[in-house]
């Protein structure tokens, strides 16, 4: 999958997360990016992103996250 | 097969436009609980259960009515993060008609709850408090081999849940819902983990088994948590990292499937379990079609796999009848045709007599399912239908969507195991009279059919050769009382709803007098069919808090017997004044001239349909029935007029 796939399925992930249709993903966003993303919804975040691409993120991978970008990277390097 | 449970497989799919769908709730006026029912009723997964919740506690905070959905307040406490688990909790409790309020104190503050007389749980005077404990929240310790030090240490975990009843029940007379708890798979010797006294797997068996036993007895309720994590598997259940990163509790992607037990039970405690199976025929209970291929041709029976799967589903089916489950078949196909295999396939467990119903027409489904809740007297939403058709599945969800309709996977070898899975029938609790249930409806044919032959309704009741029975509750009638004020719909005045503690601490309030009512005639006994709860409005007054009574019993002049109970004691004790109302509900049109026919004088009329009654006891005329009257307890005029 290439990366502008990853963005798109990406965007769709966040769209169902976070329940708003508007949302479009960058390399650049950040939790503070996005209404309702916190702790919480960060942890339905990840097991939906498992859950799409098929993969599994160690408890140490998901703590360095910091961005969009770092996301699609992982998913990237597994995928 | 894990994703028929853990994707809930027995619901239809999510509709495409959901999204849009959710956004019609925020713009809608009138009230919405249908809409949102409807939206609940489909395979939401995790965050599409967010989604709806935060849309349900939107409109909440906008005013918005929810009805028909019926309010519920449940604390959860719990000593791991359950705030993912919260909101697939309501969405979920909407999905069998509840519009839960979830009262959710700070994290692992259990004991505190409990304890403290003004906790923010104790304050909120909850309905229910769900313990959403783990094995983490017990005070266990290992002791691998020492049967002694294993035997404290279950006796402390005992105690600390028992502490917690008690503080509950004392501090704000809740119901208490009570986990079993999941063993993680992590062992220390092997097999031997589980003979071995002390062990972790040791621990949690024996105080499952406990726990099962006492809570149930102590009219409280289990949710069997471990039953789910094994169904679905203990290792994906228990989720060390979700654990480490968060406490929580178990893999994130059994929320669904936990919320829907959890729903259930809340759904079970206030009447809404389902109570009858109505069976498609060709390729649902048998394999092929009767009218095709004769009693020969069809599949059922051992000897080919196709047969023993038909089996499978008469087999559960039968099963849940003995549970008091009421089966009806509703089939397009020539009646006689229909009934053919029932009466010469030798391999058939079920057969004509199990069924209360059995509608074999050409009409259309939907139609002849109206005709079974008619017959039954039962409302659409007390049936499930199994049907292997999907056209006829969604004919009858869009056009009747009160009644469950389970999606069915390709193979009917997990026909019988989705239907199981879907836990229609879930039960709190289980009375003598759930047993004989199927019964029941079976002898009301006869009796209707009785009753032709007798022409008037007055040699017909005598020929009955009835026995009516009156008493005051009790611990002993205490489950059957709670199951009735919970079940009732129909004919019901008030539909007030009371839990186990409520109904109990009725028992010794001595400005109550209460009646529980059992009746037998001569095609059996027809178990507990009224109850009635009056409270001492003023030295002189009964006001009729609640008067309820089983649809089977309709027309026997029960009524009229139970009003001249109430004023034999009433009498007795000086009390000259009854007054009662009728609260109109979507289901209780039957009762609106009770209390005109059983002479009460209308008082004031609301105009949301509620009507106010009295009756002085003096004018009361009294109706004579062909009974046999036995009256037991007492009740005399220190017990009801001490307070």
């Amino acid at each position: 999958m290439g990366r502008a796939g990853i963005y798109e399925q990406l965007t769709q992930v966040f769209r169902d997360v976070f329940g708003d249709d508007s949302i479009k993903v960058t390399p650049e966003m950040t939790a503070k990016d996005v209404e309702g993303w916190d702790s919480l919804s960060n942890i339905r975040l990840i097991v939906t992103i498992e859950k799409t691409f098929k993969v599994k993120f160690t408890t140490s991978e998901i703590g360095k996250l910091e961005k969009v970008g770092d996301l699609a990277a992982l998913i990237e390097e597994r995928c | 097969m894990k994703t028929l449970f853990t994707e809930l497989r027995w619901l239809p799919t999510v509709p495409e436009n959901f999204g849009i769908l959710l956004k019609a709730l925020e713009t809608s006026s009138g009230p919405i609980g249908r809409n949102i029912q409807f939206l609940a009723a489909h395979r939401l997964d995790l965050n599409q259960l967010t989604r709806l919740a935060k849309a349900i506690g939107k409109a909440k905070s906008e005013g918005k009515q929810l009805e028909p959905l019926v309010k519920f307040k449940l604390a959860v406490v719990s000593n791991s993060t359950i705030d993912l688990i919260v909101p697939a909790l309501v969405a979920s409790a909407a999905r069998y008609g509840i519009a839960l309020d979830v009262i959710q104190p700070s994290y692992d503050q259990v004991a505190q709850e409990a304890l403290t007389p003004n906790s923010r749980v104790n304050n909120a005077k909850p309905d229910a408090v769900l313990f959403a404990l783990d094995y983490r929240a017990l005070p266990l310790k290992f002791s691998v081999g020492d049967s002694t030090a294993c035997n404290a240490s279950l006796e402390d975990a005992m105690s600390y849940l028992q502490m917690l009843q008690t503080a509950i029940k004392s501090n704000c007379g809740a119901l208490c819902i009570f986990q079993t708890f999941a063993a993680p798979p992590e062992n220390l010797f092997g097999s031997l983990d589980r003979a071995l006294p002390g062990t972790q797997r040791y621990l949690l068996d024996s105080i499952n088994r406990q726990l099962a036993v006492s809570a149930v007895a102590s009219g409280d309720v289990l949710f069997d948590v471990a039953g789910i994590a094994e169904t679905v598997g203990l290792a994906d259940w228990h989720n060390p990292r979700s654990w480490n990163m968060a406490k929580i509790p178990f893999a994130e992607e059994f929320v669904p499937l936990y919320a829907d037990g959890a729903a259930r039970i809340v759904a079970a405690i206030r009447g809404k379990s389902r109570r009858v199976l109505i069976l498609d025929l060709d390729n649902t209970i048998w394999g092929g079609v009767i009218g095709d291929d004769g009693v020969e041709g069809i599949k059922v029976g051992q000897g080919d796999a196709g047969g023993e799967a038909h089996l499978a589903v008469q087999k559960l089916a039968l099963d849940l009848r003995q549970r008091g489950i009421v089966l009806a078949v509703s089939s397009k196909n020539t009646d006689e045709v229909a009934r053919a295999p029932f009466i010469h396939h030798p391999e058939m467990l079920l057969k004509l007599d199990h069924f209360a119903v059995f509608q074999a027409n050409w009409n259309d489904k939907a139609s002849n399912i109206v005709a079974i809740a008619e017959e039954l007297s039962l409302g659409l939403d007390a049936l499930v239908l199994l049907d292997d058709n999907p056209a006829e599945r969604g004919l009858v969800r869009s056009l009747l969507p009160q009644v469950a309709v389970p999606e069915l996977p390709d193979d009917p070898a997990d026909y019988a195991r989705t239907l199981s899975a879907a836990g229609y029938f879930e039960a709190v609790s289980f009375t003598a009279e759930d047993l004989k249930r199927a019964d029941f409806y079976q002898e009301s044919a006869k009796r209707a059919t009785m009753m032709k032959q007798h022409g008037g309704v007055e040699a017909y009741l005598a020929s009955l050769d009835m026995t009516i029975t009156f008493q005051p509750f009790d611990a002993t009638g205490r489950k059957r009382i709670v199951q009735l004020i919970n079940k009732s719909n129909q004919y019901n005045l008030t539909t007030r709803r009371y839990t186990d503690p409520e109904v109990a601490a009725l028992e010794n309030d001595p400005s109550a007098f209460t009646l529980q009512v059992r009746l037998a005639d001569i095609f059996g006994d027809l178990g507990m069919i009224s109850v009635v709860i009056c409270r001492l409005f003023d030295r002189v007054t009964w006001e009729i808090d609640t008067w309820l009574m089983s649809c089977r019993v309709l027309g026997r002049k029960v009524e009229n017997l139970v009003l001249n109970e109430i004023i034999k004691h009433a009498r007795a004790i000086g009390v000259s004044r009854l007054t009662g109302t009728y609260r109109p509900t979507s289901r209780n049109e039957l009762v609106k001239d009770h209390y005109a026919k059983l002479g009460f004088k209308k008082v004031t009329e609301e105009n949301t349909g509620l009507t106010r009654w009295e009756l002085m006891i003096e004018e009361a005329k009294l109706e004579e029935a062909p009974v046999k009257i036995i009256s037991q307890g007492v009740f005399t005029e220190d017990r009801v007029l001490a307070s």
